[in-house]
């Protein structure tokens, strides 16, 4: 098997779950990877403090669209106030897969529009020095 | 057809690895000739250049004015009006600062391409935005060219003092026809720049058959280092213009208050030229006319033309730009279905083919042709065949891969 397009990055990507547009939403971001000018958004629904429904837009490479899928599954039911404590490492390991630093950002931007979404703060996450 | 090969990869050292370099449109690789010249300009020559009065101060500035004189031959352009910057993006600013702050002004339009690399993009916005005038954009139809009917129409309003263009697409490999451009530009009482990037590594240019009065390009795509791009420009505009910026060098005199300023072209060379990058320069244009500019456009065109064939089997590829290899350089844009170009590029490069994926700073292209990234393979002189051949079998494997 492919080290790095496994099958559920691959079915992830191809179908990826809670793709698409929420209207009403209350909270929302959008965002760019500068490297290749892939675009990602999302709409979060909150209730009770956590995100109750997500779903989250835009084109990709596999890997930031895997991510952005894997991740949305376990965001719904997230209290609103863990997903900005979030860190790279936490989507990493979600993605089961090695990622070299050319695709880290692919794999960060996901976290990075859910962490603007729910504190508005637009940096990039930390990768920490392995 | 046989394929033409020019079997010179021996002189590329990089290449001694099993790659197939196929992103010269972002950079070339060099020969051993422009590494051994840089290396012994440093080791054998090295002083500053011009008013040093000993011999090795003399030395360095032939060598240094022997490249300009060389390269400007080279190009077509006379030596004095050939100037030395760090690269095309410089040397589009230089007229954008010097020139385009003079003669651009409230109302005035800046006319430009759907197809332009952001260096001739970016620095037209910032003008246009600091002097109200309006920046335009000649569209780019369907098969990856410009209209030169849009063009006439435009001009017709009368507004437009430049057109900058570039001479070939670094995304679709357009070939685009500057001489028209210029004569139909100047008769609408405009200025033409042409950005030459992607053009003199791999075509015979003449600059002053393109009827450009800027011509900007930049010497590491053409097999020369880091660090050195030209302007060439007419005589009576550059003697007209202020300086770019300010320091040591473009000066004739200077005194507390004010300063008169240098000859041309060293008006617009502030501050210590890179010496070893002209002289590194003057050797890749060496090398180039030792292969001959005419035989380089030929292997250009039969890489290009083998490309398209080949990926014209895969009825999984869609390739972007013009299909006729003589109105088109030697890049190649294309897509794979299901597939994004970043990871037709990661599966490439462990197939040991090196391309790239993305917007290639050409955003307001991407929009255009309605994609947000391409996949691209771009040649130089040392690619042959069995090159795309490696990647038409690192594509199959995407396709394995990505294909549903
Ligand atoms: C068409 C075109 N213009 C300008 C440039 C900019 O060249 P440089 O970065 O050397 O200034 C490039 C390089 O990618 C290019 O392809």
């Amino acid at each position: 098997m492919d080290e790095l397009y496994r099958d559920y990055i691959l079915d992830h990507y191809k179908e990826p779950r809670n793709f698409g547009e929420l209207d009403p939403h209350d909270l929302e971001w959008h965002d760019h990877n500068p490297l290749c000018g892939d675009e990602l958004g999302v709409h979060i629904v909150v209730a009770d403090g956590k995100v109750a429904d997500l779903r989250f837009h835009g084109t990709g490479c596999a890997i930031s669209q895997a991510a952005a899928s894997i991740a949305s599954e376990e965001l719904i039911g997230m209290p609103v106030e863990e997903v900005g404590g979030l860190s790279a490492d936490w989507v990493f390991e979600l993605l089961g897969i090695d990622i070299s630093p050319t695709r880290r950002k692919c794999a960060l931007l996901n976290l990075k529009v859910m962490r603007g979404a729910t504190t508005g703060d637009a940096s990039w996450p930390e990768v920490a020095a392995s | 057809m046989a394929p033409l090969a020019l079997n010179v990869r021996a002189d590329f050292p990089v290449l001694a690895g099993d790659i197939a370099y196929l992103d010269s449109g972002a950079t070339s690789q060099k020969p051993e000739a422009v590494l051994a010249a840089m290396d012994s300009y440093y080791r054998e020559s090295n002083a500053n250049v011009h008013r040093g009065v000993y011999g090795l101060a003399r030395d360095a500035t032939e060598l240094f004015e022997g490249a300009r004189a060389r390269i400007a031959e080279f190009a077509g352009g006379d030596t004095d009006l050939t100037i030395f910057t760090r690269n095309a993006t410089e040397a589009i600013n230089l007229v954008a600062y010097a020139w385009g702050r003079e003669h651009v002004g409230a109302g005035d339009e800046v006319l430009i391409t759907e197809m332009e690399h952001h260096s001739n993009i970016v620095p037209w916005q910032m003008l246009c935005q600091e002097v109200g005038a309006k920046l335009r954009y000649l569209s780019v139809s369907e098969d990856g060219t410009l209209s030169l009917d849009e063009l006439d129409s435009v001009l017709a309003e009368g507004r437009v003092k430049l057109v900058a263009l570039t001479h070939v697409s670094n995304v679709l490999g357009t070939l685009n026809p500057v001489a028209e451009v210029a004569a139909r530009a100047h008769a609408a009482g405009a200025l033409v720049l042409v950005d030459g990037a992607q053009a003199v590594p791999q075509l015979p240019v003449d600059v002053v058959e393109t009827g450009a009065d800027f011509y900007a390009w930049t010497g590491h795509k053409a097999l020369g280092p880091t660090g050195i791009g030209v302007l060439h420009g007419r005589r009576e505009i550059l003697e007209a213009m202020r300086p770019f910026m300010g320091g040591g060098d473009m000066i004739g005199r200077v005194d507390f208050d004010t300063s008169t300023w240098n000859e041309l072209p060293f008006k617009f060379e502030a501050g210590t030229s890179p010496i070893a990058e002209a002289v590194g320069l003057g050797a890749a244009i060496d090398y180039l006319r030792g292969i001959g500019m005419d035989n380089v456009r030929a292997h250009e065109r039969d890489i290009t033309a083998y490309t398209l064939d080949r990926l014209a089997e895969l009825d999984w590829v869609k390739v972007f730009g013009p299909l006729d290899v003589e109105r088109r350089g030697g890049a190649v844009s294309f897509a794979v279905e299901g597939a994004h170009p970043h990871d037709i590029a990661e599966i490439c490069d462990r197939h040991g083919v090196c391309i790239r994926a993305g917007h290639h700073c050409a955003q307001p292209l991407m929009r255009a042709i309605g994609v947000n990234a391409t996949a691209r393979a771009s040649f130089h002189v040392y690619n042959s065949r069995e090159d795309i051949d490696r990647l038409v079998a690192a594509l199959e494997d995407v396709h394995a891969i990505f294909g549903s």
